[in-house]
C-alpha cells in the first residue's frame, strides 16, 4: 500500500510517498495562496507519475487544518509528525528544532518522554520573516545565505515580528550598514528568538536535529544555532524540508483513498464556509469611478523643462521609500520622485538631483532646500541642504494648503503610522503608533510582493472583492495568521486584498487613535496621507468606518517633501547651501562601521564619510560619540541624577566579611537603599549586580519562560547570572507583593503582579547549586510583621537577633527615606530652575526601574541632547490629587501624581513610558492621559522594548517639542 | 470613592431595573441570577455573542486590555444596542475582586467604555465582598451571600459530572437533558424558596449526582484534558472560542475544577496578607472561618461521589498544599498559587494532560503558569503541558492547531499506557 503525507505551510506544500517505509516520490511546491489549485496539480502529477489510485493518506501543516476539516480527511499535528519520522530514522536524538513558514517548534526527547513547543502567538513568523527580510534587501532567500557568509559584524535585530526587525534593519540600512552584515544578523536574531520563545529555561543541547525549509536551505542560519548554543552533534536529514510530510505519510493510517474523488473534491471545492464577511467596499464599478471622481485633489504642475525662476526642494528620506519634490515659486509641482530607497538614500538622492539639476538648466534657480524624515539628518550633512524639519511639521505644512482650517491630518506610511489633530492653528496632539502595531503600509505591500505582484495591482483587486473578512485589528503578525485562516478557508486575493486595506483602517481608528465618535473627537476637516492612502481600498474602508469623506491629495505619497519644500520656501535666505552641481556630480560617500568604546555598551556605529570631508555617524545610541562641544551649560536630568546616586550609595559601603547579592532591577532600584541599610547595620555587605550591558542582558535569555513578559523582567535574569558569576554564598531577593502606602489617596499599595512575584519564578527558572536564594515574602509597610518574617531569613545569612533586626530595619528606612527625600530636593531645585529661567522641562514618567539605561535605552539623554531638562515622575511630593481608577499601584500613582503638578506649567510636559506586554499601562496610559488634557495638555507615550528605536523616539519628541514652542518657530 | 460622579443604583431601582449579567461561568451564572431574583432583584444573564462583542469592546476599551474586559464590556454594550432591553431601565453588575491585577479596575473601563458610547446613565453595580463600591439598591447581605456561594457549589457539581459523562453518553443529548432539567428545576426552586436549608441543598446534590450517574455510558477510554487558568478565559466560551466544545468534538474528556475553589483562595489569600503584613487579627479569623463555611457541604459532595465512577473533589487543605513544593502563598494575584496547585492535582488525579489558558499579557500567568512549567515537568516528566494566549483578534486557527498539538500527544500517550496494559 502507497502512503501519501502532505504537508501543506503558510507557504508551500510538500508532497511524499512511500511504499513499504521506503520514499518512492516527493516534491515540494509553493502555493502562492492557492492552496486548492496547487495542491490538485501536484496531485495529478503524482497520479500520473506512480500510476495509482488508492492510497492512504494523512494531511499535515498549519494550512492544512482547515482543508482537512472541510473535507473530511484524516489531519496529523505537524510537530507530531516531526518527531515521528525522527524518532523512526535517527537514535539518541536529544532535540529538533524545525522552522517553518510562519511557525517555530522544538521538541526535547528525554528518554522517551517528549516535550513539544511551538512558538506563542505573538512570536512572528521565521520562515516568513527571512523571506520579509530578503525583500527588504532585495535579495531572494539563498542570496540571503550567501551574503551573510561574508559577514564581519553582527548588529542587534529584534526578530520578535516582522515589523519590529524593520524598524531595526531599516535604520541600519539608511546609515549604510552591509548587507553582509545584515543578513547575518538576521539569521542571529532568529536564532536569539527561538531561544526566547521556545527553550524557555529549558537548555538545547546534545544531538540536535534541524528540519524544515530556512534550516535545510541556509548554511548560515544552522552556523548561527551551532555557534550560538555551542553545539557539537547537530545534523540536518537528508530532504529536511520534506521530513514533516514524510513524517506525516508514516502516521498510521488505514482508510484508503480514491485520488481521483480527491481531485475532483479539491476542483469543485470553492464554496465559502459561513464565515461572516463583511460588507464589499465597492458595490459596482461605476460605484467605484464615481469615489475616483469625487477624490480628485490635485495639485498644479507646471512644465520644469519651460518654467523659469526660482524653486523650492523637500526631501523626505523616511523609513522604507524616499520622496522628493521640487516646486515653484506659486507652489507648483515641477519635479517629484517617489520610491523605495532600497536601502539607500544617498545614491537615490544624487541621481533625482542630478536630473533635476539638468532639468533646471540656467532657467530654474533652487532658492532653498529642506530635508525631513527618518534620513533628515544624514542627507542634510550629505548634501549640505538648508534646513532640516521633524517630519510631523512638514506634514501639517503641506496639509494646510489644501485644507486650510484641516482639524485632523491621519498619515499612514511604509511603516509609521501617525496623526496629529489642530486647533485654531496649533498642533494640540501628536501621535506615533507604537512599534506593535506599525508597519501596516509596508505589510501590503511585502503581502503583494509575496504573491507576485506591485502594490497597485494588489490594491486594485481589493475594487473587486465582495467578501472581505475580518482579519483583526492587532499588530500584523496575527494578520498573517488571519490570513492562514482565510486562505485555509480558501478565500480569494481580491477579498485578502479588501480585507488587509480594512484592517489597516481599523487597526489605524481603533489602535493607534482609538476614536470612538471620530466626528465628535476630531471633527469633520480630514486628511489623509501617506503612501498607503493611495491604496483606494484604504481610502473607501476609513470612510466607510467613519461615516464621512475625507481630503486626500493625489500626492498622497509626496505629502513630506511637499510640505519640506513648502518650508524651505517660507524659511528662504539670501543664499542656498545645497550641494553644487559639480561637487554633486563628484559626491562619493564611504560608510564603515565602528565599535565606539566610549562606553562598556560597544555600540556598533556608521560613519558615513562624504566626497566634501564631512563625516555622519549614526546608529549612535547616545551623543557621546557625535563629539558635538559640550553645550556650555550642562542640562538637569533626574535619570542620570537618580542612577548616580544609587551607584553612590552602593560604593559607599564599608566591607564586610558576609555578603549577600542583589540584582539590580524592577522594584530593588527603589528598594537597594533600604537593604544596604539594613545589611550594613548587620555588617553584611550587599553586592549589587553590575551595571545592564547587552551581553549580561543576553546571558540570561536562555533562562526567560514567558516571551511575552515585558522587557524590564527579561533584564532580571540576566543579572541573576551576573550574581551567580561573583560566586556569592547568597542571593536575596524578596516577594514583595506590597510597596509601600506613601500617599491618602492610594486605596492599596500593590507591586505590578510581575514586579511582587518575580523571584518565584526566578527560583523556579534557575538552578541554583551553590548559591543560597532567599527569598521571602516581605512588606516593609509593618515593622513588626517585617521583623517577624525577617528572622528565619537572617538564620540564613547571619546569626543575628530579633532586636538587631528590629533596629536594621530602622536603619533601612532611615537611608531609604534620605534617597527620597535627596530625590525630592533634587526634583524641586530642578523645577526651581526651570520656572525661574523659563527652560523647557520634560517629564518621564515610568518606574523606578527606568532609570536602568538598558532598559530606557538613553531616553533620557535624548532629551537633554534636544535641548530640554529631564525630570522623574518620583520627584515630586506626593500630593492628593484624586484620580478615576482604581488607585491601588504606588508607583502608578506616582505617574498620576506627576502629570497633575506639572499640569499647572506651561514649559513641563510628560512623556510617560510604558512597558510592551504590560497589562497594567493599558489603564495607567488612559488615566495619565484624561489627566493631561483636561489641563489641554499633550500626551506622549513611547513604548519600552528589547528593541531601542531611539530614531522614532526622537521624531516623538522633536514634535513634542515643536508644539511646546508654539508651531511657526 | 473616587469617581464622585457614579451612578448609583437606587432602591427604587431594585423594583424595576434589570441587572444584566455578563456570562461567564454557563453552569454557574444562571444559578447566580435566579438568586438575585429570589431575593427580590430582576437580573438576566446575558447570552448574545458574535462578532460584533469583540468589535464593541476593541472600539470602546483600550485594546491592550485583557481580553475578559473586551469581552465583558463588549457583550453589555452590544446588549444595550440590541434594542432588547429599555436601556433607561437597566443596570450592569460586574465583579471587582480588588487584587493586585488589573482586573480590578474592570469597572472603570465600563464606566468610561458605557460614557462614551452615551449610556453613561446606566448604574454599574460592584459585586465585591472588600467593600471597594457600594450601593443603597443592592445589598450582599449575609443571606444572600449564603445562597450566591450555595449555587456556586450546585454549579460546581453540575459543570464536573457534566464534563464527565457527556463523552461517553450512549444516548446522544441525554447528558444535555439531564443538565437542561435541573436547571430549568432549580430556577424554580429558588423562586418559591428564598431560602436553601442546608438540607435542601444536601438532597439537591444527592438527586443530582443520582440523576447523573444514571446516565447510561459506553466504556470508551477517552484522553482527559483539564483545563486551568485565568478564570474567564478558562470558564467562558465566548471568552476561549469554545475550547471545551472544541475538545469535546476532538474526542476529549474536560475536566475543569470548580469556582468554590477560587472562593476558597480568594479568602484565604486575605487571610495569609494579614498573617504576613500586618491587618486586623479579626479579619482574619472571619476570613479563615469563611473557607471553613464556604467548603463544609465538599465533605458531603465526596460522600456522595465515592461510590460513583465520578472524581472526587479534593479537600482545599489539600489543594493547597500541592503548591507548597512550587511556589509560596503569597503568590495570590489572579489565579496565583492556585493555578499551580490546580495543574498538579489534575496530573496526580491521572489528567496528564493540561492546558492553561490565559488572555494576551495576562501578567500574573506568567509566573503560575508558563513559569512553573520548568519545575512541574521535572517533577512529572510526562506531563503534557501546553498554554494558550486568547485575545480578540488571535486567528482562531493558530490556536486549534497548538490544542491540536496538545490533544494529539495525549491520544498517543494513551494509546501507548493501553498497549502496555494489554501486553
Amino acid at each position: 500500500m502507497i502512503k501519501l503525507g502532505i504537508d501543506i505551510g503558510s507557504t508551500t506544500i510538500k508532497l511524499v510517498a512511500i511504499e513499504e517505509e521506503v520514499v518512492i516520490y516527493k516534491k515540494y511546491e509553493r502555493h502562492h495562496s492557492k492552496i486548492n489549485a496547487t495542491l490538485e496539480n501536484l496531485l495529478i502529477e503524482f497520479k500520473n507519475e506512480v500510476n495509482v489510485n488508492h492510497i492512504c493518506m494523512n494531511i499535515t501543516g498549519s494550512a492544512g487544518l482547515g482543508l482537512a476539516k472541510k473535507n473530511n480527511l484524516s489531519f496529523v499535528q505537524e510537530v507530531s509528525c516531526a518527531f515521528f519520522a525522527v524518532d523512526k530514522l535517527y537514535d539518541n536524538v536529544d532535540c529538533i528544532i524545525e522552522l517553518g513558514g510562519e511557525d517555530a517548534k522544538v521538541v526535547f526527547i528525554d528518554k522517551g518522554n517528549i516535550e513539544q513547543r511551538m512558538n506563542g502567538t505573538c512570536a512572528g513568523g521565521t520562515g516568513a520573516f527571512i523571506d520579509q527580510m530578503a525583500q527588504l534587501l532585495k535579495v531572494d532567500v539563498s542570496e540571503l545565505n550567501e551574503l551573510a557568509k561574508k559577514a564581519n559584524k553582527i548588529y542587534d535585530i529584534s526578530s520578535r515580528c516582522g515589523v519590529f526587525a524593520k524598524n531595526d534593519i531599516q535604520p541600519l540600512l539608511n546609515q549604510g550598514a552591509s548587507k553582509e552584515d545584515i543578513a547575518l544578523s538576521i539569521y542571529q536574531a532568529i536564532v536569539n528568538q527561538t531561544i526566547i520563545g521556545l527553550a524557555q529555561g529549558r537548555e538545547i543541547k546534545g544531538k540536535v536535529c534541524f528540519l524544515g525549509g530556512p534550516l535545510t536551505f541556509s548554511s548560515e542560519l544552522r552556523n548561527r544555532f551551532i555557534e550560538t548554543l555551542n553545539l557539537k552533534d547537530a545534523f540536518v536529514p537528508e530532504n529536511g524540508e520534506l521530513f514533516v510530510a514524510y513524517g506525516c505519510a508514516l502516521f498510521p493510517k488505514n482508510e484508503e483513498i480514491d485520488i481521483t474523488n480527491l481531485i475532483d473534491m479539491l476542483h469543485q471545492d470553492n464554496e465559502f464556509d459561513n464565515q461572516q464577511f463583511l460588507k464589499p467596499l465597492f458595490k459596482n464599478k461605476k460605484e467605484y469611478q464615481e469615489f475616483i471622481k469625487e477624490h480628485d485633489n490635485s495639485i498644479k504642475e507646471k512644465d520644469i523643462k519651460t518654467y523659469q525662476g526660482n524653486a523650492y526642494l523637500g526631501v523626505d528620506a523616511g523609513s522604507t521609500t524616499t520622496k522628493l519634490v521640487l516646486i515653484s515659486e506659486d507652489n507648483e509641482l515641477l519635479y517629484s520622485y517617489y520610491g523605495p530607497n532600497q536601502g539607500n538614500p544617498l545614491d537615490i538622492i544624487k541621481r533625482e538631483l542630478l536630473n533635476i539639476y539638468d532639468l533646471c538648466d540656467n532657467r530654474i534657480k533652487i532658492k532653498s532646500s529642506c530635508s525631513t524624515g527618518y534620513g533628515e539628518q544624514l542627507i542634510k550633512n550629505a548634501f549640505t541642504f538648508d534646513i532640516g524639519q521633524v517630519e510631523t511639521i512638514c506634514h501639517y505644512e503641506a496639509a494646510k494648503y489644501f485644507l486650510s482650517d484641516v482639524q485632523f491630518v491621519l498619515d499612514i506610511g511604509g511603516q509609521d503610522m501617525k496623526y496629529f489633530t489642530i486647533d485654531k492653528g496649533v498642533i494640540t496632539s501628536i501621535v506615533l503608533n507604537e512599534a506593535c502595531s506599525s508597519g501596516c503600509g509596508s505589510f501590503i505591500s511585502t503581502y503583494a510582493n509575496s504573491l507576485g505582484s506591485s502594490v497597485e495591482e494588489f490594491a486594485k483587486m481589493a475594487i473587486n472583492a465582495r467578501k472581505p473578512l475580518d482579519l483583526g485589528t492587532r499588530c500584523t503578525v496575527f494578520m498573517n495568521s488571519g490570513i492562514k485562516q482565510a486562505l485555509a478557508m480558501q478565500v480569494g486575493i481580491d477579498d485578502i486584498s479588501a480585507s488587509l486595506a480594512i484592517s489597516v483602517v481599523k487597526n489605524a481608528l481603533y489602535k493607534v487613535i482609538r476614536a470612538t465618535n471620530f466626528k465628535d473627537d476630531f471633527g469633520t476637516k480630514v486628511l489623509v496621507q501617506g503612501g498607503t492612502f493611495l491604496n483606494d481600498a484604504v481610502l473607501k474602508a476609513f470612510e466607510d468606518e467613519i461615516g464621512f469623506k475625507v481630503i486626500r491629495p493625489k500626492i498622497a505619497g509626496l505629502m513630506g517633501a511637499f510640505g519640506a519644500a513648502l518650508i524651505a520656501k517660507k524659511k528662504v535666505k539670501e543664499t542656498s547651501k545645497l550641494i553644487k552641481y559639480d561637487d554633486l556630480k563628484n559626491f562619493i560617500y564611504e560608510s564603515s562601521n565602528v565599535t565606539c568604546r566610549l562606553c562598556p555598551n560597544k555600540c556598533i556605529l556608521t560613519v558615513n564619510k562624504f566626497s566634501n570631508g564631512a563625516q555622519y555617524i549614526a546608529n549612535n545610541k547616545c551623543s557621546n560619540p557625535l563629539k558635538k562641544e559640550k553645550s556650555s551649560e550642562k542640562l538637569d536630568n533626574l535619570y542620570q541624577y537618580k542612577y548616580q546616586l544609587l551607584q553612590d550609595i552602593i560604593d559607599k559601603q564599608p566591607d564586610y566579611d558576609v555578603k549577600v547579592g542583589i540584582i539590580r532591577g524592577l522594584n530593588m532600584y527603589e528598594n537597594i537603599p533600604f537593604w544596604i541599610g539594613f545589611f550594613n547595620y548587620l555588617q553584611v555587605k550587599v553586592v549589587v549586580s553590575d551595571k545592564s550591558t547587552p551581553l549580561l542582558i543576553k546571558k540570561g535569555q536562555h533562562t526567560i519562560a514567558s516571551d511575552t513578559i515585558c522587557y524590564p523582567a527579561k533584564v532580571v535574569h540576566g543579572h541573576i547570572i551576573n550574581l551567580l558569576e561573583k560566586d556569592l554564598d547568597i542571593i536575596f531577593y524578596p516577594n514583595m507583593p506590597y510597596n509601600e502606602l506613601e500617599s491618602n489617596v492610594l486605596q492599596n499599595h500593590y507591586n505590578c503582579p510581575v514586579v511582587g512575584c518575580y523571584p518565584e519564578l526566578i527560583n523556579a527558572n534557575f538552578d541554583f547549586e551553590k548559591t543560597n536564594f532567599v527569598m521571602p515574602y516581605l512588606s516593609l509597610e509593618d515593622k513588626a510583621k517585617f521583623v517577624k518574617n525577617m528572622i528565619p531569613e537572617m538564620f540564613k545569612i547571619k546569626k543575628t537577633n530579633r532586636f538587631k533586626i528590629s533596629k536594621a530595619y530602622n536603619e533601612g528606612k532611615k537611608l531609604e527615606n534620605k534617597y527620597r527625600e535627596m530625590i525630592f530636593k533634587k526634583g524641586e531645585q530642578v523645577l526651581d530652575n526651570v520656572v525661574k529661567n523659563n527652560k523647557k522641562a520634560i517629564v518621564l514618567a515610568g518606574r523606578p526601574y527606568h532609570i536602568d539605561p538598558e532598559i530606557n535605552h538613553g531616553i533620557d539623554r535624548l532629551i537633554t541632547d534636544l535641548g530640554c531638562t529631564v525630570l522623574s515622575e518620583d520627584c515630586f511630593r506626593l500630593k492628593d490629587n484624586k484620580v478615576n481608577v482604581l488607585n491601588q499601584w504606588t508607583y502608578h500613582n506616582r505617574m498620576y501624581n506627576a502629570a497633575n503638578i506639572i499640569a499647572q506649567y506651561p514649559n513641563i510636559n510628560l512623556v510617560q513610558l510604558v512597558s510592551f506586554g504590560c497589562g497594567l499601562d493599558a489603564i495607567t496610559s488612559d488615566e495619565v492621559k484624561r489627566i493631561l488634557e483636561s489641563h489641554d495638555k499633550i500626551y506622549t507615550q513611547i513604548k519600552i522594548d528589547d528593541i531601542s528605536n531611539i530614531g522614532s523616539v526622537n521624531i516623538r519628541i522633536r514634535s513634542l517639542l515643536n508644539v511646546m514652542e508654539g508651531l511657526d518657530e | 470613592m473616587n469617581s464622585e460622579d457614579r451612578v448609583i443604583f437606587t432602591e427604587e431601582m431594585k423594583k424595576e431595573y434589570t441587572i444584566l449579567i455578563p456570562q461567564m461561568a454557563p453552569f454557574h451564572f444562571e444559578l447566580l441570577s435566579s438568586t438575585l431574583n429570589s431575593f427580590g432583584y430582576k437580573s438576566e444573564v446575558l447570552a448574545n455573542n458574535g462578532k460584533d462583542i469583540a468589535y464593541l469592546g476593541n472600539k470602546y476599551v483600550h485594546n491592550d486590555t485583557c481580553v475578559p474586559a473586551i469581552y465583558v464590556i463588549g457583550q453589555f454594550l452590544d446588549a444595550l444596542n440590541s434594542g432588547k432591553y429599555d436601556v433607561h431601565k437597566v443596570a450592569l453588575i460586574i465583579t471587582q475582586t480588588g487584587g493586585g491585577c488589573r482586573a480590578s479596575n474592570y469597572i472603570h473601563l465600563l464606566r468610561s467604555a458605557l460614557k462614551k458610547a452615551g449610556y453613561g446613565y446606566i448604574p454599574v453595580i460592584s459585586l465585591n465582598a472588600s467593600n471597594i463600591e457600594s450601593n443603597p439598591g443592592f445589598k450582599l447581605d449575609f443571606k444572600l451571600l449564603k445562597k450566591l456561594v450555595q449555587s456556586i457549589t450546585i454549579g460546581d457539581l453540575l459543570m464536573s459530572l457534566y464534563n464527565q459523562t457527556l463523552p461517553y453518553e450512549v444516548k446522544k443529548g441525554e447528558t444535555d437533558r439531564v443538565t437542561d432539567w435541573w436547571m430549568q428545576y432549580l430556577s424554580d426552586e429558588y423562586k418559591n424558596n428564598v431560602k436553601i436549608s442546608s438540607s435542601q441543598l444536601k438532597s439537591y446534590l444527592k438527586d443530582i449526582v443520582n440523576d447523573f450517574n444514571q446516565i447510561e455510558i459506553t466504556n470508551e477510554i477517552k484522553p482527559k484534558i483539564g483545563i486551568v487558568g485565568e478564570i474567564y478565559v478558562k470558564y467562558s466560551p465566548l471568552g476561549n472560542n469554545n475550547l471545551e466544545a472544541f475538545l469535546i468534538n476532538e474526542g476529549c474528556e474536560v475536566r475543569t475544577l470548580g469556582i468554590v475553589d477560587f472562593l476558597l483562595y480568594t479568602f484565604e489569600s486575605v487571610a495569609y496578607d494579614i498573617k504576613q503584613y500586618g491587618g486586623k487579627y479579626l479579619t482574619r479569623i472571619i476570613f479563615k472561618l469563611l473557607v471553613k463555611y464556604v467548603e463544609h457541604p465538599r465533605k458531603y459532595v465526596n460522600k456522595l461521589l465515592a461510590p460513583t465512577r465520578f472524581a472526587h473533589v479534593l479537600e482545599f487543605k489539600n489543594l493547597k498544599r500541592l503548591a507548597q513544593p512550587y511556589l509560596g502563598y503569597g503568590v495570590h494575584v489572579g489565579e496565583g498559587w492556585l493555578l499551580t496547585a490546580e495543574i498538579i492535582e489534575l496530573i496526580k488525579s491521572g489528567v496528564n494532560n493540561v492546558i492553561t489558558t490565559q488572555p494576551f499579557g495576562c501578567l500574573p500567568n506568567h509566573i503560575v503558569a508558563k513559569g512553573m512549567f520548568k519545575t512541574i515537568k521535572e517533577a512529572y516528566p510526562s506531563a503534557n503541558l501546553g498554554s494558550i494566549d486568547y485575545d480578540t483578534s488571535a486567528s482562531k486557527i493558530n490556536q486549534e492547531n497548538r490544542i491540536k498539538l496538545i490533544v494529539m500527544n495525549a491520544k498517543s500517550k494513551l494509546n501507548k499506557e493501553l498497549k502496555k496494559n494489554t501486553k
